[in-house]
C-alpha cells in the first residue's frame, strides 16, 4: 500500500506537473517542444485535461468577471454550458476532423497527441487573458487598445502554435501543416452541417409521427 | 447607510423599538388595504416603455397623457358643424394655430388652441390673380416662421400637380408646377410631379418631397425655379450584395430588385434650420435623419441603438417587421418625436439619439392610431394625426406631458443649460418613478461627476454601462488614487526591479553551493 502510494506520489506526479510546466516551453519554443511533447513524450494527456479545465475556469472567470467596459453581457444571459460547450467542441471537432484527415495523408500523429497539441496551444491564449482581466480595472475605455492588442496577440500566437504543432506531430512540411489545418476546419464545418441536418430531420419526422398520432386519436375519439 | 444603521441596531435590541416596529408594520398594511383599487389604477395608458442598454423593452410610466380627442364632427364654424375629417394628411404649427390638412374634404382647417380649441377658418380656396382656385387632395402643408417670409403659406396641392405660395390671407404670390426637364438627372415632361409634403428654410428656399421621387428633396429657389435635389438617401451596398451580383447572370441581375435609394416620405424643418426627413421602405440603414444645407445627415446617433424605432419587432396582430416611420416632428431641448405607422407608436428622442418613451399603439380609442399620418409640436405639447380612411377615423389627438413628463423635461432644462447639479435632484425624482429609465442615471453620474464624487459617479455610469463616462469618471478617480499612494507603486515598482535579481543571484548561489 505504502509502496503504492509512494509511487503515485513520486513519479508520476513529479512526471504530471513536468509534463504540465513543459507548456510553458512549447509555448516560447514550439517547433522544438511540440516535436519533444510527442516524440519525446515530455507531455502526458492528464497535462493536456487539465489545461483544457484551468482554460474553460479562467474564460468563465474572464467573461463574468472582467470590468463592464471590455466585457459586459446582462448575468441572466450568460450559460455556462454555452461556454464550455463553446471551448471544447472546438477542441474535439478540430482533434477528430484533423485526425480524420491526416491519417489519409500519412500524418504521424494519433488522434490524442491531436488533443495534446492543441490543449498545449491554448496556453498562451490562456495566460494573457489572465492578464487582461485585471488590467480592466486600471485601464479607461480610451486604453482599450492596449487589452485588444493582447488579446490579438493571443489569437496570432494560437495560430502559430496550432500549425507548428500540426508540422510537428505529423512530420509535415509546412505547407501541408497548413493546408491539412485549413482543410480541417472545413471538416468541422462539413461535420457541423451534417449533424444539424440530422438533428432537424429527426426532429421533423418525431413531429411528423406525433402529429400523425395525434390525427389518428382525433378520428378515433370523434369516433 | 441604511444597512449599517439596521446591523447597529440588532445589537441592541430594545423591546420597545421592536413593538414600535411591529405597530408601524401593522398600520401601514391596514393602510395600503385600505385603498380602494381605483385610487391606484391611474385611469387608461398609453402603454408607455422604453428600451434598456440590452434591448429589451421595459414598461415606463406615461410620460404623455391624450388631453383631447378631436373628431371633425366636434367642432363648429360659424355656427355650423365642421364635419368629418377625410383622410387627413398633414399638420403644421404656427404660434398657437394649427393647420390641419383634410386631404379627403380638400380643405386646410385652422384651430386655434391658445385658450380653448377653437376653427379659427376653414380654407378651401385660394385666391389667384383674382380668380378663385380650389385644391384637390393636397397633402402638405408650411406655414413660415422666419423673419423674410413671417406668415406666407406654401401648400402641396397634390393631384393638381402644383405648390402654391400666398401669403397670409390666401392670396397666390407664385405657383411652383412641373420644374420641366432640366439638365440629365429630373423629372420627365410627361411624368406626374407630385408634391407631398414642403418646408421653406430662412432663406426662402424651398425643399419639396415629391412622391415616385427617390433622389433626394425637390430644391427651388426663392422665385420659384428648380435648384435640384438635394439629400438623397445613401445606397448601401453590402459585400453580400457585391457577391450575388458577381455570379449572378444577366437574367437574374434584371429580375433582381434595383439598388436605388429609398424614397422619403416627410420632412419637417427645426428652429434650427437643419431638416428633418423619414422613410419607411424596408432594408434602410437610417429611417429618419436630420439634412444639413449640403444635405448631409447630421443626426447624432448615440444611443444603445440607432432611432430606427421598435428594437423589437415581434409579429402580432398582423403587424410584423420594422416601425415605418412616417412622420417627425421637434419638442423643446432638440428632444424628437417619430410616429410608427406600422404599429401606431410615438417614439421620443434626445438630441444624442437616446430614447425617452414609445407611447401609442395601433386601434381607435384615445391615444391609439389607425393609419398614422402627421405630428406637430407646440412647445411640449404633441399633436397627432390620425388619417383613418373610415367616416370616424380621421382624428386629431393631443398629448400633454404627465408629472412624469414634466420631470424629465425639467431635469433636460438643467442638463442642457450644464446645471449638471441642479438636474440632480429632478433626474432623482425621475428615478423615483421610474427606476428603469437609463438616461436618469446617465444625467446622476454627470452631476456626480461635475461634482467630483467619482467613485458615485463611476457607479452610475456603470449602472448603465456607459463606459465611456465610466472611463472619465474612473480617470480621475485613478488620477486620486495614484498621488494619494504613490508610495504603493513605488514600492512595487521597485520590488520589481529589485526581486528577479537577487532570486537569480541566490539560485546560482545554492547551486554553486550544491556543486562544491
Amino acid at each position: 500500500m505504502t509502496a503504492v502510494k509512494k509511487h503515485i506520489s513520486s513519479e508520476a506526479v513529479s512526471n504530471y506537473f513536468r509534463s504540465l510546466a513543459f507548456s510553458l516551453y512549447t509555448m516560447r519554443r514550439p517547433l522544438d517542444g511540440f516535436w519533444d511533447l510527442v516524440h519525446e513524450k515530455r507531455g502526458s494527456m492528464a497535462a493536456a485535461h487539465t489545461i483544457v479545465i484551468l482554460s474553460i475556469l479562467v474564460q468563465t472567470v474572464y467573461v463574468t468577471q472582467s470590468n463592464f467596459w471590455w466585457i459586459d453581457i446582462p448575468m441572466e444571459a450568460f450559460s455556462s454550458v454555452y461556454l464550455v460547450l463553446n471551448m471544447v467542441l472546438p477542441l474535439l471537432l478540430f482533434s477528430l476532423a484533423n485526425w480524420c484527415l491526416t491519417t489519409l495523408f500519412d500524418g504521424k500523429g494519433r488522434i490524442s497527441d491531436i488533443y495534446m497539441a492543441y490543449a498545449y496551444a491554448m496556453v498562451p491564449q490562456t495566460l494573457i487573458r489572465i492578464a487582461i482581466v485585471p488590467m480592466t480595472f486600471i485601464l479607461t475605455a480610451d486604453e482599450v487598445m492596449i487589452p485588444i492588442m493582447l488579446f490579438q496577440i493571443g489569437e496570432v500566437w494560437f495560430v502559430i502554435l496550432i500549425l507548428c504543432a500540426m508540422k510537428q506531430i505529423h512530420d509535415y512540411t509546412f505547407g501541408k501543416a497548413l493546408l491539412t489545418t485549413l482543410v480541417s476546419l472545413v471538416a468541422i464545418g462539413v461535420m457541423v452541417f451534417i449533424f444539424l441536418m440530422f438533428f432537424a430531420v429527426v426532429s421533423d419526422g418525431i413531429a411528423y409521427f406525433y402529429s400523425l398520432g395525434q390525427e389518428l386519436m382525433f378520428r378515433i375519439r370523434r369516433g | 447607510m441604511q444597512n449599517e444603521n439596521f446591523k447597529n441596531n440588532q445589537r441592541i435590541v430594545d423591546v420597545r423599538q421592536v413593538r414600535k416596529f411591529i405597530c408601524f408594520v401593522l398600520i401601514s398594511a391596514l393602510a395600503v388595504g385600505a385603498l380602494p383599487l381605483s385610487a391606484l389604477a391611474t385611469g387608461p395608458t398609453n402603454f408607455t416603455y422604453t428600451y434598456n442598454q440590452w434591448g429589451s423593452p421595459i414598461p415606463s410610466p406615461d410620460a404623455y397623457r391624450v388631453t383631447a380627442y378631436i373628431l371633425g364632427q366636434h367642432l363648429e364654424f360659424n355656427g355650423e358643424n365642421v364635419g368629418a375629417f377625410r383622410e387627413p394628411q398633414d399638420l403644421h404649427v404656427h404660434g398657437s394655430l394649427l393647420y390641419l390638412v383634410d386631404t379627403g374634404n380638400n380643405r386646410i382647417i385652422v384651430l386655434d388652441f391658445a385658450e380653448e380649441t377653437t376653427v379659427v377658418a376653414i380654407h378651401s380656396s385660394a385666391m389667384l390673380d383674382g380668380a378663385e382656385i380650389t385644391f384637390n387632395r393636397p397633402y402638405g402643408i408650411f406655414v413660415s416662421e422666419w423673419y423674410a417670409s413671417y406668415g406666407e403659406i406654401w401648400l402641396a396641392d397634390t393631384m393638381n400637380q402644383r405648390v402654391l405660395h400666398m401669403d397670409a390671407d390666401w392670396n397666390v404670390l407664385q405657383v411652383i408646377g412641373h420644374p420641366g426637364i432640366y439638365g440629365t438627372s429630373l423629372l420627365e415632361e410627361d411624368s406626374n410631379f407630385l408634391p407631398n409634403k414642403v418646408v421653406v428654410d430662412f432663406s426662402g428656399r424651398l425643399f419639396v418631397q415629391t412622391r415616385h421621387v427617390n433622389r433626394g428633396l425637390m430644391e427651388f429657389d426663392r422665385d420659384g425655379t428648380f435648384a435640384g435635389y438635394m439629400g438623397a438617401p445613401e445606397v448601401v451596398v453590402g459585400p453580400a450584395d457585391v457577391f450575388w451580383r458577381a455570379i449572378a447572370t444577366q437574367a437574374q441581375r434584371d429580375q433582381r430588385l434595383l439598388n436605388v435609394p429609398v424614397e422619403y416620405n416627410n420632412l419637417y424643418i427645426d428652429s434650427e434650420g437643419f431638416i428633418f426627413v423619414t422613410t419607411a421602405q424596408e432594408d434602410i440603414h437610417n429611417p429618419v435623419s436630420r439634412l444639413n444645407a449640403m444635405g448631409d445627415d447630421i443626426m447624432i446617433r448615440n444611443g444603445w441603438t440607432d432611432p430606427i424605432g421598435d428594437v423589437w419587432w415581434g409579429t402580432g396582430a398582423d403587424r410584423s417587421g420594422p416601425s415605418e416611420l412616417v412622420a417627425v416632428t421637434t419638442l423643446p431641448h432638440d428632444i424628437f418625436v417619430v410616429f410608427d405607422r406600422n404599429r401606431g407608436r410615438l417614439f421620443a428622442y434626445d438630441s444624442q439619439g437616446h430614447l425617452l418613451y414609445v407611447w401609442g399603439g395601433p386601434g381607435n380609442r384615445e391615444g391609439f392610431f389607425t393609419f398614422p399620418t402627421a405630428l406637430a409640436s407646440m412647445g411640449y405639447t404633441i399633436f397627432a394625426l390620425d388619417g383613418g380612411q373610415g367616416p370616424n377615423l380621421g382624428a386629431l389627438t393631443r398629448f400633454d406631458l404627465t408629472e412624469y413628463g414634466e420631470l424629465i423635461k425639467h431635469a433636460f432644462e438643467m442638463y442642457q443649460r450644464g446645471q449638471y447639479e441642479e438636474s440632480y435632484s429632478y433626474w432623482n425624482d425621475v428615478l423615483r418613478m421610474n427606476g428603469n429609465f437609463g438616461l436618469a442615471y446617465i444625467g446622476i453620474a454627470r452631476a456626480h461627476l461635475r461634482m467630483g464624487n467619482y467613485r458615485e459617479a463611476m457607479h452610475f455610469f456603470r449602472l448603465q454601462s456607459d463606459y465611456l463616462g465610466y472611463g472619465r469618471a474612473f480617470n480621475f478617480y485613478r488620477r486620486i488614487w495614484m498621488e494619494q499612494n504613490f508610495w504603493i507603486l513605488a514600492v512595487v515598482v521597485g520590488v520589481a526591479i529589485v526581486v528577479p535579481p537577487v532570486i537569480k543571484i541566490v539560485l546560482k548561489l545554492r547551486r554553486e553551493i550544491n556543486e562544491s
